[in-house]
């Protein structure tokens, strides 16, 4: 397992968020949590990602417990996460935007006299990113002038351009339309596979989006894990579909294969 | 293409103004290119890394009295030590400052510059044996690149020699910011300017980034504030008062702070515009305080902003 949870709690005054959440994600899988609003997703991902400790449980990263250690410690550790609300540099062009995390992942943030235009190894790794992620038109457009699709994307670049080897999406296509929705899961799928990342993690309320590419989906449900198993089973499980998916939701049907990792 | 011209013009200007102005006008050139060594600093902050300091003219008090201490009292006149020790001094007292400072954004970053400027003074007009009180303490006249020029009349050492030195130091200190803010650490405060959280997660070390910048600026303060004393031949607290800080930020605004050269020029016309103001008004301030309303409202990029300069690196209005 690279990434594992184990009884996570995590209180927030008398309000349990988290009330013994378990959660292992191996190599090669593409990992879905769904849940309905104020199940814990929110709270997870922060744990997970360092930012919150939890009140109770580990989290370990590649056997280190890394509970509460932080978000800048873990991207050096290999975990890069984007947010559900996108988050960009409005003044910083789409170049800059991607050079900033080469920079971070080099260790080069310190060097104070270097010339950043200067830096070969910094500009290719982030042309790299910027073509996988098809911005390399735009890399000298700053970034508040993007419309909202491309924000999206270069959010989810910057992260993948830490070359992690874990990368948590939260609500990677939330925020856009239907219409591009798939066109950035189809990207951040292929760009994760050039990159060879080990492992992706997608918090999603898109079920097309959670069935199309999941691997395992876990469903949480006030602050615990209600199931957590292969789409297929998930799908046939009556619980989650009552209380998390919702009966009236049409569920999309099985895509080729299950698409495995 | 067009500010390397402009660039150039304004170097052969300040290398030919000798020739050409009167001695009273060199002598308001000197604190010009001393506070625009400050600016830079200054800028390094309120531009790049999104933080206002209003206790700036503590690391200038720092420099100027440090230019005092060594003259008088270490029989150290050699302006290049001065200038070392300023440094060193401005970074220390930063590095310390700091540690509190960066962990805080916005008014209470601010506010917190503030209280330890108000230290700083306080300090220096209460134990007057040391400082000499709100009268201060002398700068004797300090040795340049090891030559000493006491023979030289007053006003001509001031506007030849030290007029260059002075020069030297802004075009140094000037080239050295240049790189600073192009630089891969540059690249990292400017995303903690434009979002701090996304910064982290993308491993950038916001404090820490922050703190290297509060060093580097103060040293710039420092330094600037070592070239302050000698024209003038003393040092007092005012120096390292909080209107004094609010000044520097008033220069910022002024020339614009967005634009890499706009708080220097922001310094050339405050000290030209307040001589200017004071020789027809005795209430200087009540005119800059218009004009300071006059920029946020009408001209919130500066003087730069007006002339249409190069891009912002960063949208104004917004921060």
């Amino acid at each position: 397992m690279i990434l594992e949870a184990r009884d996570v709690r995590k209180l927030y005054g008398d309000f349990c968020a988290l009330d013994g959440v378990s959660l292992a994600v191996g190599a090669g899988e593409f990992v879905s949590i769904i849940g309905p609003n104020g199940a814990g997703k929110s709270t997870l991902i922060n744990v997970l990602t360092g930012v919150l400790r939890p009140t109770a449980g580990t989290v370990r990263f590649k056997g280190r417990d890394v509970a509460g250690i932080g978000p800048v410690a873990l991207t050096r550790l290999g975990l890069a996460r984007s947010f559900q609300l996108v988050q960009i540099f409005p003044d910083l062009t789409v170049m800059e935007t991607l050079q900033a995390p080469v920079v971070s992942r080099l260790g080069r943030g310190a060097r104070f006299f270097r010339s950043l235009a200067g830096d070969r190894e910094v500009q290719a790794g982030a042309l790299e990113v910027a073509e996988l992620f098809g911005l390399a038109d735009k890399r000298h457009v700053p970034a508040r002038q993007l419309p909202q699709g491309d924000k999206k994307l270069l959010d989810v670049a910057s992260a993948f351009a830490l070359r992690p080897e874990i990368i948590l999406l939260d609500e990677p296509t939330s925020g856009v339309s239907t219409a591009e929705k798939s066109a950035i899961m189809e990207i951040l799928v292929a760009a994760s596979r050039r990159m060879g990342l080990k492992a992706i993690i997608q918090v999603e309320h898109d079920m097309d989006i959670v069935f199309g590419y999941s691997d395992r989906i876990v469903a949480l449900h006030q602050g615990k894990v209600l199931a957590d198993a292969a789409p297929a089973a998930i799908r046939a499980d009556a619980r989650v579909v009552d209380m998390v998916i919702g009966r009236s939701h049409h569920l999309p049907s099985p895509p080729k294969g299950e698409r495995a990792g | 293409m067009r500010g390397r011209v402009i660039l150039g013009l304004a170097l052969v200007g300040l290398l030919a103004l000798p020739l050409v102005l009167s001695p009273y006008r060199l002598l308001l050139m000197l604190p010009f290119m001393a506070y625009g060594v400050i600016l830079l600093g200054l800028n390094l902050l309120f531009a790049y890394a999104g933080l206002v300091s209003f206790g700036h003219a503590l690391f200038v008090g720092i420099g100027a009295y440090t230019g005092a201490f060594l003259t008088t009292h270490a029989g150290v006149r050699s302006l290049e030590a001065i200038v070392l020790v300023a440094a060193v001094l401005g970074a220390v007292a930063a590095a310390l400052v700091g540690l509190l400072c960066v962990r805080y954004v916005k008014i209470y970053f601010g506010m917190l510059t503030l209280a330890f400027g108000m230290v700083f003074y306080t300090f220096l007009l209460k134990f007057y044996r040391l400082t000499g009180g709100d009268e201060g303490m002398p700068v004797l006249r300090p040795l340049l690149l090891g030559l000493n020029l006491d023979a030289m009349p007053k006003t001509d050492y001031l506007v030849g020699p030290y007029y260059y030195y002075c020069l030297g130091v802004l075009i140094v200190a000037a080239a050295v910011m240049w790189r600073i803010v192009h630089s891969p650490f540059g690249l990292c405060l400017r995303t903690i300017r434009d979002n701090p959280a996304k910064a982290e997660a993308l491993g950038v070390s916001v404090t820490r980034y922050r703190w290297y910048a509060f060093v580097i600026s103060a040293v710039f303060a420092a330094v600037g504030g070592a070239l302050l004393g000698p024209p003038t031949g003393n040092v007092d607290p005012t120096l390292a008062y909080w209107t004094h800080s609010g000044s520097l930020v008033f220069m910022a605004l002024l020339g614009g702070f967005a634009s890499f050269f706009g708080p220097v020029l922001g310094a050339f016309v405050f000290i030209f515009l307040q001589d200017a103001v004071m020789s027809v008004v005795p209430y200087w301030r009540l005119v800059f305080g218009a004009i300071l309303a006059g920029i946020v409202i009408f001209a919130p990029a500066g003087l730069m902003g007006l002339f249409g300069g190069r891009r912002a690196p960063v949208e104004v209005s917004r921060t």
